[in-house]
């Protein structure tokens, strides 16, 4: 077990373990966020009390999701950079945060769209909102300390201790509904219990969410690969590899 | 099938304005990144492959020389 751990953290493996697994997740991204556009859009039936702009749902839930999933993998991936020193963490971490912003921005603009016809207003200083907003900040934080320091290994550990303390807000967001209930709707998902949708409803919102977070693996595997590229440009196998692919 | 005919799908009940700018705003994200991936990796490839051409030229050594952090902010420019 260690001894894979240990190979998974060297670049080389684990440029090749994700150009073996990426298309996989490029696949099952396609075919999740199509099958679930399609049945979300044109095939679950209208909401009795929205009508058709529940239909936002399918888009905001599932970037709601990643922006606070890929928040906590940065701060993962930051606690596995700093406690161990293996550098395919940190740079995961860093290829991951533009899509955790768009992410949050989409979760965003799409609740304030839908916030017009639904609540008559598109912002409120709402406690989801608001703690939302901040993970947004946090996310511009990230990506702006990241490019702050000459020395890649004091912005790596900046952006690391960033998202290792700013994860904090997670658990805020994620209990704002309930602790201070003023205008978001409680969570639609939960382990606990079954949805109060019906299955009609809720099946291509799971579909989309699975399909989101397709995406985001293959991103992230994909783009990873890429700042291995350009990290280890001057090793060996990545010139010889460079020379390969064309 | 929620919808009868194709202008009831686009005009969502009245709420097509809500519906298809959160999805169009997605859906234009979600193909940016994915362009944006490519285009990160078809860009450094390039690099690479100037640079071991590059180093053909002068010599393996050259390449070996030339240190590491200038080499990398030259790939993080182009």
């Amino acid at each position: 077990m260690w001894a894979f751990i240990h190979k998974l953290g060297s670049p080389k493996w684990f440029y090749a373990i994700s150009t073996r697994l990426q298309p996989w997740f490029w696949g099952a991204a396609a075919v999740l966020i199509l099958v679930g556009s399609a049945w979300g859009l044109a095939f679950a039936p209208a909401d009795y009390q929205q009508g058709n702009s529940f239909r936002i749902i399918y888009v905001h839930v599932p970037a709601a999701f990643l922006a606070q999933s890929i928040f906590v993998s940065m701060a993962v991936a930051g606690v596995i950079f700093m406690v161990w020193k293996i550098k395919i963490a940190d740079m995961a971490a860093a290829m991951m945060a533009p899509l955790g912003a768009a992410m949050t921005f989409v979760a965003l603009f799409s609740g304030a769209v839908w916030g017009v016809p639904t609540w008559g207003t598109w912002w409120m200083w709402d406690a989801r909102l608001t703690s939302m907003l901040i993970l947004l900040f946090l996310y511009f934080g990230v990506i702006a300390l990241r490019g702050a320091f000459s020395s890649r290994d004091s912005a790596s550990r900046a952006a690391s201790v960033l998202a290792m303390v700013g994860v904090i807000n997670i658990p805020i967001i994620k209990y704002s509904v309930d602790w201070w209930y003023t205008l978001h709707q409680p969570a639609t998902f939960s382990v606990t219990s079954r949805p109060a949708m019906p299955v009609e409803m809720w099946a291509p919102l799971l579909i989309m969410v699975l399909g989101f977070y397709s995406f985001f693996i293959a991103v992230t595997l994909m783009r990873t690969r890429s700042e291995i590229l350009r990290r280890e440009a001057s090793k060996r196998w990545v010139r010889e590899l460079a020379g390969e692919v064309s | 099938m929620a919808f009868d005919s194709l202008s009831a799908f686009l005009a969502m009940g009245g709420h097509g304005v809500y519906v298809w700018a959160s999805w169009g705003v997605t859906g234009l994200l979600l193909v940016g990144v994915v362009l944006h991936a490519r285009a990160e990796r078809r860009a450094l490839l390039r690099d690479l492959r100037r640079r071991a051409r590059r180093a053909q030229h002068h010599g393996a050594s050259d390449a070996a020389a030339t240190p590491v952090s200038h080499r990398e902010g030259h790939a993080r420019e182009s």
